[in-house]
């Protein structure tokens, strides 16, 4: 228990910083939002709106940062993310709320997907080592080093451009009404598919080579060899033995590489116009919409948070190391 | 043989720093060698590859071949400038953490599994977003001050397994002080770690740079191989078939992005000797009737020369 308290401080104090980082950024940077805003709009937006977007932003000097930093925090634990510019006045945790599922409906199939296949190969791969199967592995580097994005663009010129088998923007037929009918949730399979289909590709090979990695690493241990000396068939040494321990830091590392795989996730809903949280940000950078800008992070993160609290939650569950610790 | 050739002779790092070397001499010649300005409009609209533009051209007639070469140095620059900060950073903290123990050791090893918990590239974009000009040096250092938390935890790790050993206990007890047994003892010992932090963290700078000049945060006057997609999806590059303006700049990336790996793969085996001997060996092995088993590691000795 000791193990998942200690996580689940490290968590509230990750989230505080989060929050707090969010707070200080359009402080804290050289020349704020605010003359960003009027530098980039170049004389668009008469020079004496200034202060009133300054009121807008919640930058009117007249308050202490102490006190800027209290209020902000009572708006947060309320909900209020603030308004967006570009919808306005609809607030922005609105939007992100509308947004999120899809993202999270994303990330979370195409990920456990990449995660299962991944291991799977990586599993093949370590334990075949030196053999026609380590031919694979260049392609892995291959993926590894692909932006995402650019995946997504090739994936589109040829499945939906050239092939014209997959819609290339959208996440379901504009023609229907969202509900709860299988024709509704077929299109959204039909639109999430090429999306989900990058993200696996790019997010695999990382998986691959980690899981290739420690199963070479693991069989050379000695239960394995007892394993093998028992006469157990290969299969079972290979999956019960050798597979399931180095399989952990797999789990481990999903954690860490969450965040990679998101932000990558966000990058293909700007490719494919894909209606969550990565697409709201890009209007929102494009519009330069502050508000919703930092809504967005702020919700990325502790999504991102959320999912690697369930992460340790997983391994303490798998890892009876974990559980004997505080003994 | 010593070490230090060992690492060259490997294939893998060999075919990586070849094609380093190749992106490395394309962003110091870039503007010389390349055909054309390319920032200059042609009548050659949307042309593709011919012999006059090798890899064709854009919507305004502007040569892509150029736009590649010139942009070679935006990313390596970027690249390079995000790496050594990055690392510089990590290897402050790791070392600092792994060293000193104790409560150092948790708030710093806390500090730095925040920064690798919170997603870098929303982060990245947030700050980039609100600062009044993100040219390539700003968003280097963006991207250095926050990407250095992986190198810092390996680190830490590294640290905390060499303090105890027997010869900095040695040089601990002659008396040394504590910057000199960090600097002389721990640290060269340290060399193949940071080596692959670093190569790492170029792999990732290069591809966050890309990513926020494709969505349009660096300026787009600046040309890099992010610029070009940026320009090729906001003109229906995808849509028209004008596959020479994306593929080029993709297949670029990725494979700067697979020449860093294959030395970093060169670093882990020096690191882990276990992967060294099996890899991508396999065919030399068989070649000379060496089946790996399960449970063994062929130990190769090639023959002197």
């Amino acid at each position: 228990m000791r193990f998942l308290l200690r996580r689940v401080v490290f968590y509230a104090l990750t989230a505080w910083a989060a929050i707090t980082i969010n707070f200080f950024i359009p402080r804290m940077l050289p020349g704020d939002p605010v003359t960003a805003l009027l530098g980039r709009m170049q004389g668009r937006i008469d020079s004496r709106a200034e202060n009133s977007l300054r009121v807008l932003f919640g930058l009117d000097q007249d308050t202490s940062l102490w006190q800027q930093y209290v209020d902000y925090w009572g708006l947060l634990l309320r909900g209020d993310l603030g308004l967006s510019f570009t919808h306005f006045p609809t607030p922005v945790a609105d939007i992100v709320s509308q947004s999120l599922p899809w993202t999270v409906g994303l990330v979370g199939v195409a990920t456990v997907i990449a995660f299962v296949i991944g291991s799977l190969i990586g599993t093949f791969l370590g334990w075949r080592r030196g053999t026609w199967a380590d031919g694979l592995l260049p392609a892995a580097t291959f993926f590894q080093a692909v932006p995402y994005f650019w995946l997504g663009l090739i994936t589109i010129a040829v499945f939906s451009v050239n092939l014209g088998w997959f819609p290339s923007s959208g996440s379901y037929d504009r023609g229907m009404v969202p509900a709860f009918t299988g024709e509704f949730i077929g299109s959204v399979v039909y639109y999430g598919f090429l999306p989900a289909l990058t993200v696996v590709l790019s997010s695999v090979a990382g998986w691959v080579l980690g899981m290739r990695n420690m199963m070479v690493t693991v069989s050379s241990e000695d239960y394995v060899t007892v394993a093998h000396a028992k006469g157990l068939p290969e299969r079972q040494v290979m999956f019960g033995y050798a597979a399931r321990n180095a399989v952990l830091p797999q789990v481990s590392s999903f954690a860490l590489s969450l965040g990679f795989v998101v932000g990558g996730t966000l990058i293909m809903e700007m490719v494919f116009s894909y209606q969550g949280i990565g697409y709201t940000l890009f209007q929102a950078v494009s519009t330069h919409d502050y508000p919703l800008m930092q809504g967005c992070f702020l919700v990325i993160t502790l999504s991102v948070l959320v999912a690697n609290m369930v992460a340790d939650l997983a391994y303490a569950l798998l890892d009876p190391r974990t559980r004997t610790e505080d003994r | 043989m010593n070490n230090q050739l060992m690492f060259l002779r490997n294939g893998k790092v060999t075919a990586g720093l070849v094609i380093l070397g190749f992106f490395t001499l394309l962003a110091l010649l870039g503007p010389w060698v390349a055909p054309y300005d390319p920032n200059q409009v042609s009548d050659a609209l949307l042309s593709p590859p011919s012999a006059a533009h090798w890899l064709g051209t854009d919507h305004t007639g502007r040569d892509i071949l150029s736009q590649l070469v010139v942009g070679t140095r935006g990313v390596l620059v970027v690249g390079l400038v995000a790496g050594v900060s990055a690392t510089v950073v990590g290897v402050l903290v790791g070392v600092t953490a792994g060293f000193v123990g104790g409560v150092g050791d948790e708030s710093l090893s806390a500090l730095s599994n925040m920064f690798l918990v919170i997603p870098q590239l929303p982060l990245i974009i947030l700050i980039a977003a609100q600062l009044p000009s993100a040219g390539g040096l700003t968003v280097a250092l963006v991207i250095g001050a926050t990407g250095w938390a992986w190198g810092a935890r390996v680190l830490r790790a590294q640290t905390l397994s060499l303090r105890k050993r027997d010869f900095v206990e040695a040089a601990r007890a002659n008396g040394e002080r504590t910057w000199r047994l960090v600097l002389v003892e721990v640290m060269p010992n340290l060399t193949a770690v940071i080596a692959s932090g670093f190569v790492g963290t170029v792999t990732f700078a290069v591809l966050s740079q890309v990513t926020l000049s494709f969505i349009g945060i660096t300026p787009v006057s600046e040309w890099n191989w992010g610029t070009i997609l940026f320009w090729a999806q906001n003109n229906l590059a995808l849509q028209r078939g004008a596959w020479w303006w994306f593929v080029p700049a993709g297949a670029c990336i990725a494979l700067l992005g697979m020449a860093l790996t294959l030395v970093n793969f060169g670093i882990d085996e020096i690191v882990n000797p276990r992967l060294r001997s099996t890899g991508l060996h396999a065919r030399s092995l068989r070649r000379r009737g060496i089946r790996p088993r399960v449970g063994f590691t062929p130990v190769v000795r090639e023959a002197r020369s």
